[in-house]
C-alpha cells in the first residue's frame, strides 16, 4: 500500500470548479465529456445485449416467429396474442408454472429465514470465524453443475441419504418421486445460494444500532426476543433484497430440473418455465411461444415481487 | 481514501455479554451449518476417489483398499478435461478482460468525471442487473447464434456477460470513495484522465480489483445455460457443459459413473473454490452489498 500512503501524504490544493472554465466548448456533453467516451463500451454493451433483446422478445412473441437460414427474407405476420394462447392452453405450460410456484414457496422462505439466523450467528462469534466464512459461501461459488453431480449420488435411489434414513427413505426415491422431485430441487438451491444471503445479512447486520441491543437487553430481553424484536425489523431492508434476488433467480430455474431430475421428470414433475421455453423454442423450433411464456413468467414474477414489497417493505 | 478498515465490514460486533447457554446455542447452529455446507464437498472428493462406488455410511470415510485415480482417468476419456478447461478458462477470460478494462473505465467515468448521461448510465447498471435472463434467452439466441452467426464461438459465448455491471456498480463505488482534490491537482499538471485513472486511481483501489475478478470470475466459470445455447461443437465447450452433457447422457454408459461425474465434478469446482479461499477477505459483504444494492 506504499501508493496509498504517498499519496495521502501529498498536500492536494483544494481547487474549485475553476479548473474546468476552460474548457467550455465542453459544456453542452458536461464538464468532462471524456466520461462518455470512457462508459462509451459499457453503453454500447448493454444496448446490444439488454435493450435491444428486450424489445426484440416482445416482437418475437408477437409474430409468427420461427428460425430461418440468416439473410433469408421471410415473413413473420403479426398475430396478437396467438402465441400466449398457444403457451397457456398447454399443460404442460400450465404445469410448469405450479411447478416454479412450489419451487418458490419453499425455497423463498427457507432461504430467508435461514440466511437470517445464520448471519446473525455469524456475526456474534468470535472463534473459526473465517472457517465458518468460507464454509458457508463456497457452495454459492462453485458451479451448480458440479454439485449435481453429488446430490445425484447422494440423494440416489440407494444413496447416503436414504442409507441412513432406512425404512423412512420415500418410494419412489427424492428425485424421481413426482412428490418429492420439485422440494429437493427447492432445497438443492436454498443449500446452493444461501451464502450470498448470508453476506447480504451481513452487511444489514452491521446497520442496526448496538445501543439497540443494549437497550432490548435492559429491558429483560433475552437472545430469542431481541432477535424478533431488534434483529429482524433492523434487516428489513436487506430482507426485501433477498426475497426480491431470491425470487427473480428462482424463476429463472433451469439448470438444476434438467440435470437433477433428467429434464423436469419424472412426467414433468419438475419441469420450470425456462426449462420448457428451451424445449419449445430450441427443440422444437417455436421461438415465438418460448418468448411468450418468458414473458407471463416475467409478468408473474413482477407481481410476486410487488407484493412482497408491499407486505414486507417499510411501514411507515 | 480506501482505509482498508472502513471499507472492510467490521464484522465483530464488540461482544456484549452474552450469556453461556447463548454461545454454546450460537456455536451448534454455524457447526451443523458449516458441516451441511462441507460435507457434499467432502463426500465429492471421496466419492471421486472410490474404485466401486460405496454409497452407504462406511464409504463416506476413506477406505485405502477402495481408493483410485482411474475415475479421473475414466471421465478424461470421455470429455477431454483439458479442452473443457481451456475452453472455460477464455470464455472467463474474455469477460474479465471486458469487465476489467470497459467496466473500470465506466466506474471511473460514473465515480469522478462530470458529464452529461452519467445519471442515466447510472441507473441503466443497476436495472440491467434485474433484467430477468428468460426474457433475453430466446432474443439473445436469435441474435447471437443465428443471426450474427456466432454459435460455437467463443465470441458468441462471451458477448451477453463481456462487462459485468455489478463490477461496474463496485468500481464506481470505489472510485466515488478517492477524494477529488487529488484529481483536479493532477489535472492542473497537465496529467491525462487515462494517466489519473492507470497511475493514481487504479493503484488506489487494489482490493476492489481483486474483489471484482472473484466475482467476475464466478460468473462465467459456472454458467451452464448460455454456453449450453450456443454451443454444440464438444471441441468448445467449457467444461460445466461438456460436464453437464456427460451426466444428462452418456453416465449411464459408464463402468463407474458416479466416480467418473465426481472426479470431472471436482477438476470443474478446484479453480474456483481455491481461487476462493485464497482470496476470501476480499469477498466480503461490503464491497458485494454495494454492487448488489447500488
Amino acid at each position: 500500500m506504499a501508493a496509498t500512503d504517498t499519496a495521502t501524504r501529498t498536500p492536494v490544493p483544494t481547487t474549485g470548479p475553476s479548473g474546468g472554465a476552460t474548457r467550455r466548448k465542453g459544456r453542452l456533453l458536461g464538464r468532462n465529456p471524456l466520461g462518455l467516451l470512457f462508459s462509451a463500451p459499457y453503453l454500447v454493451f448493454v444496448l446490444l445485449v439488454f435493450a435491444y433483446p428486450l424489445v426484440y422478445a416482445f416482437y418475437i412473441a408477437f409474430h409468427d416467429f420461427f428460425f430461418a437460414a440468416p439473410g433469408a427474407q421471410v415473413d413473420r405476420p403479426f398475430v396478437g396474442l396467438d402465441n400466449f394462447a398457444s403457451a397457456l392452453s398447454d399443460p404442460a405450460v400450465i404445469r410448469s408454472f405450479g411447478n416454479v410456484g412450489v419451487f418458490l414457496l419453499i425455497n423463498v422462505p427457507l432461504t430467508v429465514v435461514l440466511s437470517m439466523v445464520l448471519a446473525t450467528a455469524l456475526n456474534r462469534v468470535v472463534h473459526f470465524r473465517t472457517f465458518l466464512r468460507v464454509s458457508f459461501y463456497v457452495p454459492y461459488v462453485t458451479a451448480s453443475v458440479a454439485i449435481v453431480g453429488v446430490w445425484l449420488f447422494l440423494f440416489g435411489g440407494s444413496g447416503l441419504v436414504n442409507e441412513i434414513l432406512g425404512p423412512l427413505a420415500p418410494d419412489p426415491s427424492w428425485l424421481i418421486s413426482e412428490t418429492w422431485a420439485m422440494p429437493t430441487i427447492a432445497i438443492f438451491v436454498t443449500w446452493k445460494q444461501l451464502g450470498f444471503y448470508i453476506l447480504l445479512y451481513l452487511a444489514a447486520l452491521q446497520a442496526v444500532p448496538k445501543e439497540l441491543y443494549e437497550s432490548a437487553s435492559t429491558d429483560g430481553a433475552g437472545a430469542i426476543r431481541s432477535f424478533f424484536s431488534v434483529t429482524v425489523p433492523g434487516v428489513r431492508p436487506a430482507t426485501v433484497l433477498v426475497l426480491l434476488i431470491s425470487t427473480v433467480t428462482g424463476a429463472n430455474l433451469f439448470t438444476e430440473p434438467y440435470l437433477l431430475t433428467g429434464g423436469g421428470g419424472p412426467n414433468g414433475a419438475s419441469a420450470s418455465p425456462v426449462l420448457i421455453m428451451y424445449q419449445k423454442g430450441l427443440q422444437q423450433g417455436q421461438p415465438d411461444v418460448a418468448s411468450a411464456i418468458g414473458i407471463v413468467l416475467v409478468a408473474l414474477v413482477l407481481i410476486i415481487a410487488l407484493l412482497q414489497n408491499r407486505f414486507a417493505g417499510e411501514r411507515d | 481514501m480506501p482505509r482498508r478498515s472502513t471499507i472492510r465490514v467490521r464484522d465483530t460486533l464488540a461482544e456484549t455479554k452474552t450469556s453461556r447457554g447463548q454461545a454454546v446455542l450460537r456455536g451448534v447452529v454455524l457447526a451443523i451449518g458449516a458441516i451441511v455446507f462441507l460435507f457434499p464437498f467432502y463426500y465429492m472428493v471421496i466419492g471421486s476417489l472410490q474404485a466401486e462406488p460405496d454409497p452407504t455410511v462406511a464409504g463416506a470415510f476413506p477406505n485405502p483398499s477402495n481408493l483410485t485415480f482411474d475415475n479421473y482417468v475414466a471421465i478424461d476419456s470421455r470429455i477431454n478435461l483439458l479442452t473443457g478447461l481451456v475452453n472455460s478458462g477464455i470464455f472467463t477470460a474474455g469477460v474479465l478482460i471486458g469487465t476489467l478494462v470497459f467496466g473500470m473505465l465506466a466506474g471511473y467515468a460514473l465515480a469522478q468525471l462530470q458529464w452529461r448521461g452519467r445519471g442515466f448510465t447510472f441507473a441503466l447498471a443497476l436495472l440491467v442487473q434485474i433484467v430477468p435472463f428468460q426474457l433475453l434467452m430466446i432474443p439473445l439466441y436469435v441474435l447471437i447464434a443465428r443471426d450474427y452467426g456466432l454459435s460455437d464461438n467463443y465470441l458468441g459465448m462471451i458477448l451477453p456477460f463481456f462487462i459485468n455491471s455489478t463490477a461496474v456498480i463496485i468500481f464506481r463505488q470505489y472510485f466515488l470513495q478517492l477524494p477529488k482534490e487529488l484529481f483536479e491537482a493532477a489535472r492542473i499538471d497537465g496529467a491525462s484522465e487515462l494517466v489519473l485513472l492507470w497511475r493514481i486511481a487504479i493503484p488506489l483501489v487494489r482490493p476492489a480489483l481483486i474483489t471484482v475478478v472473484l466475482l467476475t470470475f464466478i460468473g462465467p466459470w459456472n454458467e451452464f445455460l448460455w454456453p449450453f445455447l450456443v454451443t454444440k461443437d464438444a471441441a468448445l465447450q467449457p467444461l460445466a457443459v461438456s460436464l453437464a452433457n456427460y451426466i444428462s447422457t452418456v453416465a449411464a454408459s459408464t463402468a463407474n459413473p458416479f466416480g467418473a461425474t465426481l472426479a470431472g465434478a471436482v477438476v470443474l469446482a478446484a479453480p474456483a473454490v481455491v481461487l476462493f479461499i485464497v482470496f476470501q477477505r476480499y469477498f466480503i459483504s461490503t464491497n458485494i452489498g454495494s454492487g448488489v444494492k447500488g
